[in-house]
């Protein structure tokens, strides 16, 4: 059985399962408790769970994100939510030489099980630094592990799979689409973390996207369709550890590949692939891999320099047709 | 006593302390002794490893800042939690690390404790409840706080005491910090070590305001600055710190002002800072004053000072040998405990 809800309610009910099972398990972060949540995906978790595990915190991403490391090395699993990851990077030492190192510096001794987590991505005109994605930057390094998704029934089994997790997770929702409505499973299950899901098989072409870009993906899709153009569309789901696997088995399929990634072109996740696809099925490629990337700028306020700015399914379809040689 | 040294000067009242009966055993003032002399010892050799580049990287050694460590033993119980800085031998000894596992770990040997992994900056033990110490500069101390916070949240009685130097307080996440523990009332106990300088630049130099421990006041925290060249002062000032936290009003700053004789790292050759300045703390060397109290007030005999001195000589010369003669971790061994999961797949092209 399942029912259609939306991306918050769907994360929610992954927070309150998990925290109904685990008395380890708390949520902090700013506006999470007595507003319910920036973005409401904590609606309704303070009445249920009280202040002592409902956390508001104050203005203090470097504060309460090491808060949340020594807590997590001291025994908790704690559920640390940015207001947006653009905040996150005030907290970036302690995600990056805490939450990742602890496990390693201690050889073993301190594990650190915690989440990190908020809306990552532009949500229309937000200008320069309410707009940016940080997959590459935070997969970039040994010691996490990094989820990105937008479908509301996979979302909340990843999220629940990392509240489990032993390892320090970032994961990436979108502000944008919190709303977004998806058919989810009742009752208890987990999605695993490390694995792409294969949203609509295909032939000719292997699009692979992430978070928010995997809707204009599968647009660019339905309008290839109508040009006969068969395109399997992969969403990632996790960007560390890459399924590597479902990447290559399908490229040797499609023989052509298109990534589709809202983060800036240089060493991101688009590349990263790339060079794993040109690495382990060169013989198999008909064309070069080729990537949609957000703009390789700051993003700008006006409505033109968003459109200009971000991928879209025009861009991806531009792009389909190029790795096919095909006019258009 | 440099008059720098501590503004509210309990340097009276200790002068006055040594004509009185001692309130502390002669076993309490043996352990200090003991863990000083320990200490003292192995990070004289460590830097004698160094020079022979036995050890390597980085290596900030405790010298100086005996006292505190010393009072780490006696102040607070096993059970307590503690996390420090990067200048943390002694503090890990005084946890009760044993100096074969941190020569060892200097050396970056498998037998370390942390099997070479971490080196003169990170060594960690979960059986000791040391949570290790940490290279960024005040990164520790949200760390300490979320350690305080797990103990509340579970509803014991343990302090999480947390360190840092003096450089650490003028980070952000010092203030952050806090203010989160003072809003919840967690039971942390932060100790500032003000020993004068971060890495060459002067507390002075750091800011307008000098007195650290008034940085406190101003999330009305309780607050006070004590003498870290005596384990007494410091003995004293943790006890009262943990009994308040212990209580349940939350928050302790201690600002313990002591001095490293040795320069920043092994590099470092102190040129910042006057030979005076350091002729005043070497007159007031925790150990020789310790020493001489116990012999002078007949707390102990010259006998047992010298069975401390040889037991200790001892101690260090074999956590030196088992230094030398342990293995290299593997390479392969680079792979291990960068996650909990097992078969997690690296890349490996």
């Amino acid at each position: 059985m399942s029912r259609i809800i939306n991306l918050r309610e769907a994360l929610r009910e992954a927070l309150q399962e998990e925290m109904r099972r685990d008395e380890d398990v708390f949520l902090m972060g700013e506006e999470v408790a007595l507003y319910n949540g920036a973005y409401k995906v904590s609606k309704g978790m303070l009445d249920e769970f009280g202040a002592k595990r409902v956390i508001d915190t104050p203005i203090a991403e470097l504060g309460f994100a090491g808060i949340g490391v020594g807590a997590a090395m001291n025994g908790l699993r704690p559920v640390v939510e940015f207001m947006t990851w653009n905040f996150a990077v005030l907290a970036f030492d302690q995600i990056v030489n805490n939450a990742a190192k602890t496990l390693s510096q201690s050889a073993g001794q301190y594990k650190c099980p915690i989440v990190f987590r908020g809306p990552s991505g532009s949500a229309g005109q937000l200008a320069q630094q309410h707009s940016q994605t940080f997959e590459s930057w935070l997969a970039n390094c040994p010691g996490l592990k990094v989820i990105s998704c937008i479908d509301p029934a996979d979302a909340k089994g990843l999220l629940k799979s990392a509240i489990r997790d032993d390892d320090p997770i970032c994961m990436m929702e979108s502000e944008a689409l919190y709303g977004l409505k998806g058919e989810v499973p009742e009752g208890e299950y987990l999605v695993p973390i490390g694995k792409a899901a294969i949203r609509k098989e295909g032939t000719d072409v292997t699009l692979v996207s992430f978070n928010k870009m995997i809707e204009v993906t599968k647009k660019a899709a339905i309008e290839l369709e109508k040009e006969g153009i068969s395109a399997e569309v992969i969403d990632l789901r996790t960007i560390r550890p890459l399924d590597h696997e479902t990447l290559v088995t399908s490229l040797k399929k499609t023989n052509r590949m298109v990534v589709i990634d809202e983060s800036w072109p240089f060493a991101g996740v688009s590349a990263e692939i790339a060079y794993e696809m040109q690495k382990y099925a060169f013989d198999y490629l008909d064309a070069p891999v080729t990537r949609v990337n957000a703009a390789d700028t700051s993003l700008g306020y006006a409505p033109t320099l968003v459109e200009e700015y971000l991928p879209n399914p025009s861009k991806v379809i531009k792009a389909v047709k190029e790795v096919l040689y095909v006019g258009s | 006593m440099p008059e720098t040294l501590v503004k509210k000067s309990t340097s009276k009242k200790k002068a006055k302390s040594t004509k009185a009966k001692s309130k502390y055993s002669k076993a309490t003032y043996l352990k200090w002794y003991e863990i000083m002399l320990r200490v003292r010892k192995f990070e004289e050799k460590a830097l004698f490893a160094y020079s022979k580049q036995l050890i390597r990287g980085f290596c900030h050694v405790y010298i100086g800042q005996e006292a505190i460590a010393a009072a780490l033993t006696t102040a607070i119980t096993a059970d307590d939690k503690l996390v420090t800085a990067y200048r943390q031998h002694g503090v890990a000894l005084a946890r009760g690390l044993d100096s074969k596992s941190c020569m060892a770990e200097l050396f970056g040997k498998s037998t370390g404790c942390v099997k070479g992994k971490g080196g003169s900056m990170h060594f960690f033990s979960k059986e000791h409840n040391y949570f290790g110490g940490n290279g960024i500069v005040g990164a520790q101390i949200p760390i300490g706080t979320g350690i305080a916070l797990a103990e509340q949240y579970r509803g014991t009685k343990h302090l999480a005491v947390t360190m840092f130097g003096d450089g650490a307080a003028r980070q952000g996440a010092l203030y952050e910090s806090f203010n989160m523990a003072m809003t919840w009332k967690l039971p942390v106990l932060y100790i500032v070590e003000n020993n004068g300088y971060a890495m060459g630049t002067s507390v002075e130099r750091t800011s307008n305001v000098h007195d650290l421990y008034k940085i406190g006041s101003s999330f009305d925290m309780p607050s006070e600055q004590i003498d870290g060249m005596s384990p007494e002062a410091v003995h004293e000032g943790i006890e009262r710190a943990a009994k308040h936290i212990r209580s349940g009003k939350g928050p302790y700053f201690l600002e313990i002002k002591t001095y490293r004789y040795k320069g920043h790292s092994v590099s470092d050759p102190a040129k910042y800072r006057s030979k005076e300045e350091l002729q005043s703390y070497l007159d007031i060397d925790p150990i020789v004053i310790t020493e001489e109290k116990m012999l002078n007030d007949k707390i102990a005999t010259q006998k047992d000072i010298d069975k401390i001195k040889a037991n200790i000589k001892a101690e260090i010369d074999e956590a030196f040998e088992f230094a030398s003669n342990s293995p290299f971790p593997l390479g392969s061994e680079l792979y291990d405990d960068n996650y909990v999961q097992e078969d997690y797949p690296f890349i490996m092209d």
